[in-house]
Order: structure tokens, then C-alpha cells, then sequence
């Protein structure tokens, strides 16, 4: 049986790791390769980083900094941020990422999935999902791109069906009325996804506490990932309490 | 010095920095007199086994790599292709080993690939020294080698199925995850392998 990962997540700007609330009053946060040789020592199963300027102002993904994370650690890594092409996605793969993120650019240009997916792999496909609570969708959610700025129309269950046909190894689901608060993880559509899905769906935005942790790797939910930042950065979690504490509710984790 | 064997399979940079990390020479070569005169051959691999062995076939290699006589360790689809047959192109293989590789039954894994951490079961040999029963490490793959008796030298479950996630004849190795992906256990399996 698989374990269930654990993922800290690195929001970068400017080569910098950043930390904000709802993507917005952004603070420095060190160095990516050294915040993430840390969490590899820590236990954590797999990493993210995303650029999260890069969409807003078109910038060119951070090949090189990719090159230095992978010369450094030792698990699978995501890099999600401004990918725009399947030469985007080549670039950020051979620089040694083992998967590549696209959000806002997979539901503008929905054959940036299926041509990636096709050329690379279904297994270095994640597709993010920023998903918004919005009562005229029929599973209650919108998806939204632009870093949750702009409403794209979507009904984020019908999204993630679609993005899964297309080729999407993996769905990042972020709820953008959790994201940030501490007060656990949006139960609700991440079951929903679960569920719904035959792909791995990574459950964001939310964690506080380890319970948080427990009830959306549990029969309830059954997410088969959960990405955190904050707690993690900030050490209010360690990864190695954290997988323990799992371990003790029975949940499969990698120790 | 290390030969690692260049047929355009996939990235092959992770592999190259975690054999680096561990102060080892790394030459990216399909080059048969590098590769025969080598202290150690790692051969990599993502990917499609048919044109995985198209590419080897284009570049002479088939016969080189049987001939290697000094440790060798086949990663992922590297391990694969060292068996007999594949139905991944319904194409044969190097056939260092006499297996036929094939796809996990969707009927009993409901998810495929499998990808994720999962368990090695009663590791054994000087490949898996240090390595506990059980230890967790990487994997990303659709199709798997059968249990193949002593040739196998460790187990791994998958929706209840067993399969071979490493296997060793001689001087040749394989593993079906990937060591350069699995933390600190992947670290030691590789170490363990520059001290074969």
C-alpha cells in the first residue's frame, strides 16, 4: 500500500522563498534549496515550488534554480509557476524536476495537458485546481486562475474530470477560502475529488493542527496527499511528530 | 568511474547529482569502450520499453551491455529492460535476465501507474546492507517483473499483488524505484552499490 505523502510547499519570488495570506502581504522566507534539504532531513515525502509571480507577470520559469534543488536533495519535487508550453514543461523536467504544475495556463489552453502528458508522461502532470465556494456551481465550487484572482467559469468537479481525461497524472486542489487560515483543510470538495477521481488528488490550503492532517487522509476524505506551507515553515509542525502522530490514528505514512 | 549509459532516456540528472552527492565520478557515455572499461555501469531509464530498445538497438549497444562484467545496476525502466520480453510494444529485451515483462492487471491495481512510496519486502544481498525489512522508496511505473525465484532479492506489494522490486544474477542488479528519489534508504542502496 502506498503511503500518504507529505508536502511542504515553497512559494517562490525572485529565486526567495515568500510566505503570504491568500497569495497577498508577502514576506521573505529564505533560500528555496536550503528550506528544502531541510524538510528532506525532516521526513517530508515530496516537495512544491511555485513561482507564484510568474503568471501575473509572465516571467520565464526558474530553470536554474531547479538545477540547484535537484543537485541538492534526494525526493520527488514539483515545480509549478508561469509554465506556459510543452517546451516550458521539457525545460523545467530536464532540469531535473520530477513533475511540473499548471494551473491557470491548463484551463486557458487545456492541450498544454494532453500535449505534456503525451510527450512526458501522465506521472509529471499536476494540474492545479484553485478552487472558490460559489453557490451557482453545481459542486459548490468555481475554478479560479491568476492566483485566485480571476473566476474562470468552471465547475471545479466537471474541471478535474476533464483535466483527468486530458492526462493529468495529479490534481493540487486549493481551497482559496482555507488557504491560510489554520483552521484545516476544505473536507468537503477534497472528498468530493477523491471520490471522483482514479488520479491522486493532493489536498491544499488550510492545515493548522495534525488533526487536520488525520481527517483529510481519513475514510471521510481520502486524500492521498496533503501540501502544507506555513505550519511547516514556520515549525509549528515538524514533519517527524507530525508522520508519528499519523501513524498512531493508522493512517499509512513513510517513517 | 562510473559509465552512465546515455540512450536518451528520460532525465538523467537526478541520478547523475545523487551518485555526485556521493562523491562519485558520473560520465553520460554510449560509448562501448567507456562503458566495458568502467568501474560500475548504471543504466537508467524512463519511458517506453520499444523505443527504449529501438534507441539502444540504433546506438550497438545490446551487445555491450550483456558483456559487462563489473557491477551493474538497471534503474526503473533499466531494470525492465534487462529481462527477456516486454509487453510494453510487445518487443524483446537485453535479456540479461529470462522474464517477461508486463502491466499491472487494472482488475486488481486500481490505480495505474503506480506512483508513490511504497515497501521493499525481505531485501536481501549486499545491495540492501543497512536497508531494513519494510524500508520505503519511490516508485513510478505501469508495467513490473514477475517473482523470479532467486533471482529476485526483494518483493513488493501493490493491491496485494507481489512483484519483483529488485532482482540480482551475477554481477547485474535492478531495481524497479528509484534509489536517487528515496531519501536517505535510496542514499544508502546506492552507496552500497559503489562499495560492490
Amino acid at each position: 500500500m502506498l503511503a500518504k505523502r507529505i508536502i511542504p510547499c515553497l512559494d517562490i519570488k525572485d529565486g526567495r522563498t515568500v510566505k503570504g495570506i491568500n497569495f497577498l502581504n508577502l514576506k521573505d522566507a529564505g533560500d528555496p534549496v536550503e528550506n528544502a534539504v531541510r524538510y528532506c532531513e525532516e521526513g517530508a515525502d515530496e516537495l512544491v515550488f511555485l513561482d507564484i509571480t510568474a503568471t501575473v507577470e509572465r516571467r520565464e520559469p526558474l530553470s536554474a534554480l531547479v538545477r540547484r534543488i535537484a543537485r541538492n536533495i534526494n525526493i520527488p519535487f514539483t515545480v509549478g509557476g508561469g509554465i506556459r508550453t510543452v517546451e516550458d514543461v521539457q525545460s523545467i523536467l530536464t532540469s531535473g524536476a520530477d513533475k511540473v504544475s499548471i494551473n491557470s495556463q491548463a484551463v486557458r489552453n487545456p492541450s498544454l495537458i494532453s500535449g505534456s502528458s503525451s510527450r512526458f508522461g501522465a506521472q509529471c502532470m499536476v494540474v492545479a485546481i484553485d478552487a472558490r465556494a460559489n453557490a451557482a456551481m453545481k459542486s459548490g465550487y468555481e475554478v479560479c486562475v491568476d492566483g485566485g484572482r480571476t473566476p474562470a467559469g468552471l465547475d471545479v468537479l466537471d474541471w478535474a474530470l476533464e483535466v483527468q481525461d486530458l492526462g493529468a497524472g495529479e490534481i493540487l486542489l486549493t481551497s482559496m477560502e482555507a488557504d491560510g487560515t489554520r483552521n484545516g483543510y476544505d473536507i468537503g470538495i477534497t472528498a468530493l475529488l477523491s471520490k471522483s477521481l482514479h488520479i491522486p488528488v493532493i489536498a491544499s490550503g488550510g492545515a493548522g493542527r495534525p488533526e487536520d492532517f488525520a481527517r483529510v487522509f481519513g475514510p471521510e476524505c481520502g486524500a492521498d496527499a496533503a501540501l502544507a506551507a506555513s505550519v511547516f515553515h514556520y515549525h509549528e509542525i515538524g514533519i517527524g511528530e507530525l508522520k508519528a502522530y499519523l501513524q498512531r490514528a493508522a493512517i499509512t505514512v513513510r517513517v | 568511474m562510473i559509465a552512465l549509459v546515455d540512450y536518451r532516456a528520460g532525465n538523467v540528472f537526478s541520478v547523475t547529482s545523487a551518485l555526485e552527492r556521493l562523491g562519485a565520478e558520473v560520465v553520460l557515455t554510449s560509448d562501448a569502450d567507456v562503458i566495458l572499461s568502467a568501474d560500475r555501469v548504471v543504466f537508467p531509464g524512463v519511458g517506453y520499453a520499444k523505443s527504449a530498445m529501438d534507441e539502444l538497438e540504433a546506438r550497438g549497444l545490446l551487445p555491450v551491455l550483456r558483456a559487462v562484467r563489473r557491477p551493474f545496476l538497471g534503474i526503473c525502466l533499466g531494470m525492465q529492460l534487462m529481462c527477456s520480453h516486454s509487453d510494453e510494444g510487445d518487443t524483446g529485451l537485453i535479456g540479461i535476465v529470462d522474464a517477461s515483462v508486463e502491466r499491472f492487471d487494472a482488475g486488481v491495481c486500481q490505480k495505474i501507474p503506480q506512483i508513490g512510496w511504497n515497501r521493499i519486502l525481505r531485501p536481501r544481498g549486499p545491495l540492501f546492507d543497512g536497508i531494513r525489512d519494510g524500508e520505503w522508496f519511490f516508485f513510478d511505473h505501469s508495467y513490473y517483473v514477475p517473482l523470479l525465484g532467486d533471482a529476485t532479492v526483494c518483493e513488493t506489494e501493490y493491491y496485494g499483488f507481489e512483484y519483483t522490486s529488485a532482482l540480482g544474477v551475477d554481477n547485474f542488479y535492478g531495481v524497479q524505484f528509484h534509489p536517487e528519489k528515496s531519501g536517505k534508504a535510496g542514499e544508502r542502496l546506492l552507496a552500497n552499490f559503489l562499495e560492490l
